[in-house]
């Protein structure tokens, strides 16, 4: 017992905060969020057992529900493609030597650090407001721009253009990609008389296909979390005609506007398993697409 | 049959270096155009921070429909205004925000480089488990863990104070920066711990006098986020702080927008861009490690 103790009882003491943590805030709550799932629940009177009446609630009746999964899905598959084709484009005009590219990236990045601020939220709120700046500069081109906030058909566009404006991180993520693409492979396609686009479709793109990856997946998980923005410039309730219930401000005012806890649980179990398909979709589409350069050959 | 040979080789130099050349003579100019381009896309990027702070300059009849960027006459009282323009002083509000940024970065930054250092540099029976489960919870959205936590968190009494938002930071609950941070730990050469280990040092000693000191890029960026993270952090004060008098600076701030008359406008912008402030300055002075650590690992 005390050789065991003295050969590992150095690594279970650095580890006790992180076990600490993980049982009682990660996988406990998560346990509990699944029993709790099951139940009606008001924080007042005791959880009562339910079954599967908040799924069967949710699934058959709840337009509300369906609701917000549009909209966070029309978010995830406006937003994440723009971004991350955004995010490209600029880090190959920043990736071929060019001056100054340590001001660029810092200029390009700073967005992404102060997006998920209330201040940008708020900022955002006015830039679209119905004579904001957004409106005034379309304007100049003769255009009479829509009421952005409070008319639903045009709602959600401010958050997919506050997404794109985001693009810091995986611009990043793709310029660390580019500089690991062997020049080489480029002037030889340079001699071959191969146009710049070809040059891309057949280096670039498949060479830098494993990042794209990784950006693509770590994007849609962001996407379907996405909360502040909505919340604040919805006012905290998904209006206009719910056209801003994204499916975490529906969460969150389930669970802490109408204290139905049992229910709210649900719809976080059900986020989860979304989020945990389209990881796995991503991961299984990927060997179809993704090719890692040690494996060829 | 050699010649033939030679003289195809020189061709091919002859055709590299005019290749070169003309390729050369392209880039001049399309370097121009990118510059341009790039400077036209940075002013669009930046155009909505710099609205911001010329609004809260502006008198508030000139902040709406117009895309100017220069006030008719600068207003630099919004600021004490604004500082003011809530029940409660923003004096208030920075310090709670500070108070609950600070812990929670010693926090992240103890906690975060014990688990890593545990995972990456120490045995036990168990680590491979242990790691594979770290690496889950780095995917389940905060919003799974939010309602059980805030029960747990309310039976405990620990609502209306900055229990919740502080206490999960000592228990390494952000597995991204013990991940940052093993990734970083791997890469010290071994023998350092043995040398010590022979030396008589303890792991606690090695943690502290050769594996900090070494990691400080690592635990640097690490803070660094864990601060700018912290100080934007909306959701967990929304759930947790009731009283106007705990408020962080985002609640704060979400508290102009529910007064909506158009002369406070200034204030609100005011007080925003004095919110985003001390995240300017931490990415200007730590820009290097906050570009590196986001190429290193992917964080958001």
């Amino acid at each position: 017992m005390r050789d065991y103790l003295q050969k590992y009882g150095a690594g279970y003491v650095f580890l006790t905060p992180w076990a600490i943590g993980f049982l009682g805030l990660a996988l406990g709550p998560i346990l509990a969020s699944l029993y709790l799932s099951f139940t009606q629940y008001d924080i007042i009177n005791a959880p009562e057992w339910v079954g599967l009446e908040n799924y069967e609630y949710m699934f058959s009746f709840d337009t509300r529900f369906y609701k917000s999964l549009q909209v966070t899905f029309a978010f995830v598959f406006l937003s994440v493609p723009a971004k991350l084709i955004f995010a490209l484009g600029v880090a190959m005009v920043l990736d071929k030597g060019i001056r100054a590219i340590g001001i660029y990236r810092a200029l390009f990045y700073l967005p992404s650090i102060l997006g998920g601020s209330i201040a940008v939220a708020i900022l955002w709120r006015q830039l679209f407001n119905q004579d904001g700046v957004v409106n005034a500069a379309l304007g100049l081109f003769g255009i009479e721009g829509p009421y952005w906030l409070s008319d639903p058909r045009y709602s959600l566009y401010t958050l997919v253009v506050l997404a794109v404006w985001q693009f810091g991180s995986p611009m990043l993520i793709f310029l660390a990609g580019l500089r690991a693409i062997p020049q080489d492979l480029y002037e030889a396609a340079e001699i071959d008389a191969a146009s710049k686009p070809r040059q891309f479709f057949a280096i670039t793109l498949p060479l830098l296909a494993p990042v794209i990856f990784f950006n693509l997946v770590l994007q849609m998980i962001e996407a379907f979390k996405t909360f502040t923005g909505a919340f604040v410039i919805s006012g905290g309730t998904g209006a206009p005609l719910d056209s801003l219930l994204f499916f975490t401000v529906y969460l969150y005012n389930e669970a802490f506007s109408f204290f139905r806890m049992g229910y709210a649980s649900a719809l976080a179990w059900v986020l989860l398993i979304i989020i945990a398909i389209f990881t796995a979709i991503a991961f299984y589409s990927s060997r179809y697409w993704v090719h890692y350069e040690n494996e060829r050959g | 049959m050699v010649d033939v040979a030679t003289q195809s080789l020189d061709d091919h130099a002859a055709i590299a270096r005019a290749l070169r050349e003309k390729k050369r003579r392209s880039e001049k100019r399309a370097g121009l155009i990118k510059h341009a381009f790039l400077i036209a896309c940075t002013f669009i990027m930046i155009y909505p921070l710099l609205w911001m702070l010329s609004s809260s300059l502006k008198p508030s009849d000139e902040i709406f429909g117009s895309l100017s960027l220069w006030p008719s006459e600068v207003m630099w009282e919004t600021y004490p205004e604004g500082w003011e323009g809530l029940p409660v002083s923003f004096t208030r509000f920075f310090g709670n925000s500070l108070f609950v940024t600070v812990l929670s970065v010693i926090g992240n930054v103890i906690s975060c480089s014990f688990a890593a250092y545990a995972f990456a540099r120490l045995e036990f029976k168990g680590r491979n488990i242990a790691f594979a489960l770290m690496m889950m919870t780095l995917m389940i959205p905060y919003h799974v863990v939010l309602i059980p936590q805030y029960l747990i968190f309310l039976k405990a009494g620990w609502v209306d104070t900055y229990l919740p938002l502080i206490v999960p930071k000592f228990l390494a609950t952000d597995a991204f920066f013990v991940f940052l941070m093993i990734q970083f730990f791997r890469q010290l050469p071994r023998e350092l711990d043995e040398a010590a280990m022979i030396d008589g040092c303890s792991a606690f000693k090695i943690y502290w006098a050769i594996i900090m000191p070494l990691s400080l890029p690592a635990v640097a960026t690490a803070a660094i986020f864990s601060f700018i993270w912290v100080w934007e952090d909306f959701l967990g004060p929304l759930v947790y702080l009731n009283d106007i008098n705990d408020y962080t600076v985002p609640l704060a701030l979400r508290m102009f927008l529910s007064q909506d008359s158009i002369s406070e406008y200034g204030q609100m912008f005011a007080m925003s861009i004095l919110s985003i402030v001390p995240i300017i300055i931490f990415f200007i002075i730590f820009q290097k490690f906050i570009i590196r650590g986001i190429a290193m690992s992917g964080l958001k």
